[in-house]
């Protein structure tokens, strides 16, 4: 196979951070590569430069042999170079044709839009690699599945022959993933070459013809997947030993301490989202919410935590009746909020490290004496909580914006674990982290666990869930479709309730735990 | 990261760091500030170069010079250009030569008139440095007051009339209280917009402007009206203020220097207390930068809004207060001359810190004090003035014509360090 791609010593080098160390990259014609490595670790920078959004300081990229230099994503599409971002960049209220077009649409007659000539040609692109779609759709219609395939499309469309996929299976159902990957490979045997970044090692082990690991700017090693083990891969991609099993003990449920009773909540446009949702949490004990995202969880949490009135039912904390409290007044009783977007809800990315860290507490002593802020106990609190709670940053008084992700979120783990509290509401806590991140946040929540604190874990991640969870809760279409127990369900079977599809017989638990069906 | 050195860090520079984005690490600390400040200087030296030409290309003997040759073209547009910024700078600053002869002299009356340019040049900044902390404590709260002209209008009217209607008071109860009573006027016309910002969803910016037009409807009527000075025959002016009510001027006529200047300062310190070092400060600018945070974070941002909206309004009433208890004595039609719209450049000049509001102010009020003597000496338009400021305030407002011009670096953080840039034109 002939190298399609070649990177050679590519570098590049922010204020204080070098971000690609001399990395050397192959891709051959035809096969996908993984790039392995956490955050932070420079394959975002790499793929940026690839794609045209940074100019290395050293290094050349060669395609076919060929040396080029890529200024701008046009470039690098004319170059034949393509990417799938995590996050699409479609326009919702547009058809299939209409977003593909965009950008390089074909006229006839003059300035005559040719939509037939799109479709048409979708329409072969989506014969030749399998990739069902309907060019007539609106997108915003789609599932998110089919609204990736329409990204794909749109690269091949412009005739791309390497394809970079960064984080693609973080939006799908495990199903819909599984159906990626066999895109994926019907691209490769057709000739298209593809680097996969991700972070889920399963994944990689799944579909990946050759692996690349980057660490801290580096290439730090290559792996074959037939012959590689995920603990392998982990440390080589962490630079140390990381268990990826979450030891936790057995415990006995405690007492109630949140316990949601018929909740029915809307959404911004008055539609019914969480549909009579009831349940328990327990002291000690993990409920995990699973569920494809946008089925209710999101809205779920907002109602719980106090961001977002609820239409009906209660919400019971601790024997404090919170249906509709302020989030003050729930924070102040003893409950903490991981949120969901953490860049959105649980920070202010202007502000320091140190401000971000009290940005619950800092009106109570000993941070403010009356209105007076006590910057020497802020600056005390951050130090401390950035010791242990292993936040790297370059000082408590950097802007917590220009941390990664991981550490933001540490920051935000930090904040909310660090007070004492009897309930932790989670929402997909380690989404987008690498895995040394991953692995601290659920020990740490594990610990709170363990502690008798009463966890509310929202995820679309079944790994994340059934690793972390007592018991599973599955939503789908803003109900809770089942309640199982965590020690004896398989993925297969959260998938399939993840679907909505809730299966003939959902086996009981051994030790009584009650699984609830409910009609839909 | 050395902890150690982080524990000893002294808190002032902590806060500096935070305002101007940079990194605490002393060695740093020179670097990050002229990171700050340098968008800035480089608007207003390019400001001023630009302005140069124009005095040169609007003369007519520049061009007449030009017909006899090109050099004496060239010499002549460098004599007026010349003429024009020395006039310029001796008619804000002072001429040194006759300040050093002033102190030679050692005639008390002497110095204090070569240094009257200096000190009017402080009293022309006394009105913008209150306008521009109303604009830049409303940007740091995520609120685009606009309506500063309008507060400014109903603070002096409120001040006028306390401070010509009460009598028999003595001055320390009774200047405060027309101080205050600027303060109030500002705070409820103000607190309108905020008020119908978060029980309607209505956008500050146009309610702002619409409140404006109500506030000179009002003041006309008001001077016209029940406030007119008896005996003008229907003139649009109030009546004169109490002594009791008069913030003192600290030299006789014609030196107006007064203790409103002082009192800015003070108030600009107070601004920057509050929203650095109190607990309300931080819920201001909490609200202002990430109003979900906020809201996670247990805020009432309708309350947050109100309060940014009324804090603003106050400091543009000062702004009102001061001309008229200060400077006027009296309320007319012409008080202000735009004041609450320079306001919003002074803001985004200054980055909406109050220390860069102060020299923001200071820019503003020497070149509108020296482009007079500007006018008289050689005969240049005042309007020069006005476009070299519009300039100066372009390239703060696109600092990427600065930077081209110059060749600097996209600065990375430039989002984080001028943060409160991002709520501009904002608003639910």
């Amino acid at each position: 196979m002939a190298p399609i791609l070649q990177l050679k010593g590519i570098t590049k080098q922010f204020p204080g951070v070098l971000a690609n160390d001399h990395i050397d990259l192959t891709l051959n014609k035809g096969e996908i590569l993984a790039l392995l490595g956490e955050n932070g670790a420079g394959k975002s920078t790499l793929m940026n430069i690839l794609y045209g959004l940074y100019q290395p300081d050293e290094g050349e990229i060669l395609v076919n042999d060929k040396k080029v230099t890529i200024h701008s994503p046009t470039d690098a599409i004319k170059t034949g170079i393509g990417m799938v971002h995590q996050h699409f960049m479609l326009i919702p209220v547009f058809t299939v044709t209409e977003n593909v077009m965009l950008g390089s649409e074909p006229v006839k007659a003059g300035d005559f839009l040719d939509r037939p000539k799109t479709a048409d040609k979708i329409r072969e692109i989506s014969r030749q690699y399998k990739l069902e779609v309907n060019p007539d759709d609106r997108v915003e219609d789609l599932p998110v599945g089919v609204q990736q395939r329409v990204e794909i499309i749109k690269l091949l469309y412009r005739e791309a022959e390497i394809l970079i996929f960064d984080e693609p299976t973080a939006v799908l159902t495990p199903q819909e993933a599984d159906e990626l990957f066999l895109i994926m490979r019907s691209l490769v045997k057709q000739g298209k070459s593809i680097i996969f970044i991700t972070h889920k090692l399963r994944e990689v082990l799944d579909v990946a013809d050759r692996i690349t690991v980057i660490r801290r700017g580096k290439v730090v090693g290559q792996a074959d997947p037939k012959t590689a083990n995920k603990n392998e891969l982990a440390e080589m991609m962490v630079g140390r030993a990381i268990s990826l099993v979450v030891q936790k003990e057995v415990k006995a449920p405690g007492k109630i301490v949140l316990s949601v009773k018929d909740l029915v909540v809307a959404d911004q446009m008055k539609q019914m989202v969480v549909d009579h949702v009831s349940f328990d949490v327990h002291a000690g004990q993990v409920l995990g919410v699973a569920g494809v995202q946008g089925n209710g969880q999101t809205e779920l949490v907002e109602a719980v935590t106090g961001l977002r009135k609820s239409v009906s039912g209660s919400v019971d904390f601790g024997g404090t009746e919170i249906t509709n409290a302020s989030p003050r007044k729930i924070t102040s009783l003893g409950s903490a909020h991981v949120p969901e977007d953490r860049q959105a809800d649980g920070l202010v990315l202007p502000f320091t490290v140190a401000e971000n860290l009290v940005l619950c507490t800092y009106y109570q002593e000993p941070f403010a004496k009356g209105v007076v802020l006590q910057y020497d106990k802020i600056l005390e609190n951050s130090i401390s909580l950035v010791k242990d709670f292993d936040i790297r940053t370059p000082s408590p008084l950097t802007a917590v914006g220009t941390l990664s992700g991981g550490n933001q979120q540490k920051v935000i783990i930090a904040r909310e674990l660090s007070r004492p509290i009897q309930l932790l509401v989670a929402s997909q806590p380690t989404r987008g982290l690498d895995v040394g991140s991953i692995e601290y946040i659920h020990k740490r929540i594990v610990q709170k666990r363990d502690e008798g604190c009463a966890v509310l874990l929202i995820s679309p991640e079944l790994d994340e869930i059934i690793e972390l969870s007592d018991r599973i809760a599955v939503m789908y279409r803003g109900k809770i479709i089942a309640t199982v127990n965590a020690d004896n369900v398989t993925k297969e079977t959260l998938g399939l309730l993840m679907a909505g599809i809730v299966p003939e017989k959902i086996e009981s638990a051994p030790n009584g735990e009650k699984v609830v069906e409910t009609t839909f | 990261m050395n902890k150690k050195n982080i524990e000893k860090q002294d808190f002032g520079k902590v806060v500096l760091n935070e305002i101007v984005g940079g990194d605490p690490k002393a060695k740093k600390q020179k670097k990050s500030v002229w990171k700050a400040i340098q968008i800035p200087v480089l608007a207003i030296i390019t400001g001023l170069f630009i302005g140069a030409i124009l005095i040169a290309a609007t003369s007519e003997t520049v061009y007449a010079a030009f017909r006899e040759g090109f050099f004496t073209g060239l010499g002549q547009a460098f004599k007026e250009i010349g003429t024009a910024y020395l006039a310029l700078i001796t008619g804000s600053l002072g001429n040194p030569v006759s300040i050093v002869a002033a102190l030679k002299s050692g005639d008390a009356a002497a110095i204090r008139s070569a240094v009257n340019p200096f000190l009017e040049s402080l009293v022309q900044s006394t009105p913008y440095i209150f306008a521009g902390l109303a604009c830049a404590l409303g940007f740091r709260a995520g609120l685009f007051n606009i309506g500063v002209e309008g507060q400014l209008f109903m603070g002096a009217a409120l001040a006028t009339y306390v401070g010509y209607s009460i009598t028999g008071l003595p001055v320390y109860i009774h200047l405060p209280l027309a101080i205050l009573a600027g303060a109030l006027g500002g705070a409820i016309w103000a607190s309108i917009p905020g008020i119908l910002k978060v029980t309607t969803g209505g956008n500050e910016v146009i309610n702002c402007i619409m409140m404006n037009y109500i506030a000179y409807r009002i003041t006309t009527f008001l001077l016209t009206g029940p406030m007119s000075r008896p005996g003008t025959g229907g003139m649009p002016v109030s009546p004169i203020i109490q002594k009791t009510a008069e913030i003192p001027q600290f030299f006789q006529t014609p030196i107006r220097f007064h203790a409103g200047f002082l009192l800015a300062l003070l108030v600009a310190f107070a601004v920057w207390w509050v929203l650095f070092k109190s607990t309300w400060g931080l819920n201001l600018r909490t609200v202002g930068t990430n109003p979900r945070a906020a809201k996670y974070a247990g805020l009432s941002i309708a309350k947050t809004t109100i309060l940014g909206m009324a804090l603003s309004g106050a400091l543009a009433g000062l702004a009102g207060a001061n001309e008229i208890l200060a400077v006027n004595r009296s309320m007319a039609i012409g008080l202000s001359s735009g004041y609450g719209f320079d306001s919003i450049a002074l803001a985004l000049l200054g980055n909406s810190h109050p220390v860069g509001v102060i020299l923001a102010a200071l820019l503003f009020g020497v070149l509108k004090n020296g482009a007079t003597r500007m006018m008289v000496v050689s005969a240049i338009p005042i309007d020069i003035v006005t476009i070299i400021q519009a300039l100066i305030l372009i390239f703060v407002a696109a600092p990427a014509i600065i930077r081209s011009i110059y060749r600097m670096r996209k600065v990375k953080e430039e989002s984080i360090a001028t943060v409160t840039l991002s709520s501009w034109g904002g608003g639910k």
